[in-house]
């Protein structure tokens, strides 16, 4: 699956500077957004992962 | 001509008072400590760091946390993503009783004596109620004795006398920020209805976490009035957040705290809470990064989450463990809770 959308803020790729986004995602948030089709994702934290679910494109988790 | 009066040394007297008396610190203290200069900061820590081990003990309370209901929340908290008032990204979503146990397991497997289970709700309906319930059980049946601890939101007596029956040992509930700027922070409830829940939590015999998030444009008075309005509620927890600017929430573009402003907080909120675990918690890593950590686990600090918090990610829980172990701080035993 190509990434075209930034999983923090849903913008497109080429759109925006991202570099505070990809600090977020480094340091503090899982993905919000699917970086396929940029839907809200629905995102379950636990105490050691995460998992990011898209209604058209999946499950994605932090132990992937 | 009349002399100028004379300035006394807040340390100093913190020294006397609270190291050697245990008395907390007042509001007017508080803040002649919040005041102090950057360069007094290592001073501060080692005193807040002599207190506690005063008083405290050198243990480490460790806790994990997570989501049983994640988002969409009637309440207008204006730091949290969970709102449903917010154009937040946070979308809603149950954990289901599997995961909650396995959460609680690969808490306690980091050596955890607490495994908090929170709800973003105004307080629990039946549903909820019975998925904390049931979600306890299979705790219990799995053979985890991890101390359980909730933070389900406002409640009334029988929600109160109901998590006693269950087990839950602890109740969080955080007052969030001084009663003077919560109208600025929440406008759907007030300070006081959730000091009415602390209260009712106290009696009923669970053991009170309360605490709140620092850096929601509060003053340094206020910050001082915090401090010693927690103190007079006399929790056995308090939990210590650093904003972080979540998007889509109305504090997105506040400023993370300085690290430096932050160390002095924890200090401060230590001479005024002798006796208080104070606990570590949310947005530390973005406020203090590694090194802050550990001068704040030398200030005063001493409890911390481990892992993940509730939509945001934590550092890795082994890497806590390390710094614990680096520092020589025991982490405190489950018997020893019992």
């Amino acid at each position: 699956m190509t990434a075209v959308y930034c999983g923090y803020c849903g913008k497109g790729l080429e759109e925006v500077d991202h570099a505070a986004c990809t600090k977020r995602l480094r340091v503090i948030d899982p993905p919000r957004f699917c970086s396929a089709c940029a839907r809200r994702m629905v995102v379950q934290v636990t105490p050691s992962g995460w998992t990011a679910t898209c209604s058209r494109h999946g499950e994605i988790s932090s132990s992937a | 001509m009349t002399a100028a009066p004379e300035q006394v040394d807040v340390l100093g007297v913190a020294r006397e008072q609270v190291l050697e008396r245990g008395v907390g610190l007042s509001e007017e203290q508080v803040l002649a400590v919040l005041s102090l200069d950057d360069d007094r900061i290592p001073e501060l820590l080692e005193l807040a760091h002599q207190v506690r081990m005063r008083w405290c003990g050198p243990e480490v309370e460790v806790e994990g946390i997570v989501s049983l209901k994640t988002g969409g929340c009637p309440e207008d908290c204006h730091f949290c993503s969970q709102s449903g008032q917010f154009p937040s990204p946070v979308r809603s979503a149950w954990l289901d009783i599997p995961g909650l146990v396995r959460a609680a397991r690969q808490t306690r497997d980091t050596g955890a004596t607490e495994f908090c289970i929170v709800a973003a709700v105004r307080g629990p309906d039946k549903r909820l109620l019975s998925q904390v319930r049931d979600g306890i059980k299979a705790i219990r049946e799995d053979g985890n004795d991890i101390q359980i601890a909730c933070s389900l939101g406002m409640l009334t007596q029988e929600q109160v006398d109901e998590l006693v029956e269950m087990g839950v040992h602890r109740y969080n509930h955080n007052l969030e920020t001084a009663r003077s700027h919560f109208p600025n922070v929440v406008t759907t409830h007030s300070w006081e209805e959730r000091w009415d829940t602390l209260k009712m939590v106290r009696e009923a015999g669970m053991e009170v976490c309360c605490g709140g998030i620092i850096g929601m444009g509060e003053t340094l008075e206020q910050r001082a009035e915090f401090a010693v309005q927690l103190a007079a509620l006399e929790p056995d927890e308090v939990p210590l957040n650093f904003l972080i600017p979540n998007p889509g929430t109305p504090y997105e573009n506040y400023p993370v705290v300085e690290g430096t402003e932050a160390l002095k907080t924890v200090g401060a909120f230590r001479l005024a809470l002798p006796r208080t675990i104070l606990r570590f918690a949310g947005g530390r890593e973005l406020t203090f990064g590694d090194l802050g950590a550990k001068q704040g686990m030398l200030g005063g600090v001493n409890a911390i989450i481990v892992g993940n918090y509730l939509t945001n990610l934590g550092r890795p829980a082994q890497e806590d463990l390390d710094m614990l172990e680096e520092l020589s701080m025991p982490i405190k035993e489950l018997s020893k809770t019992l």
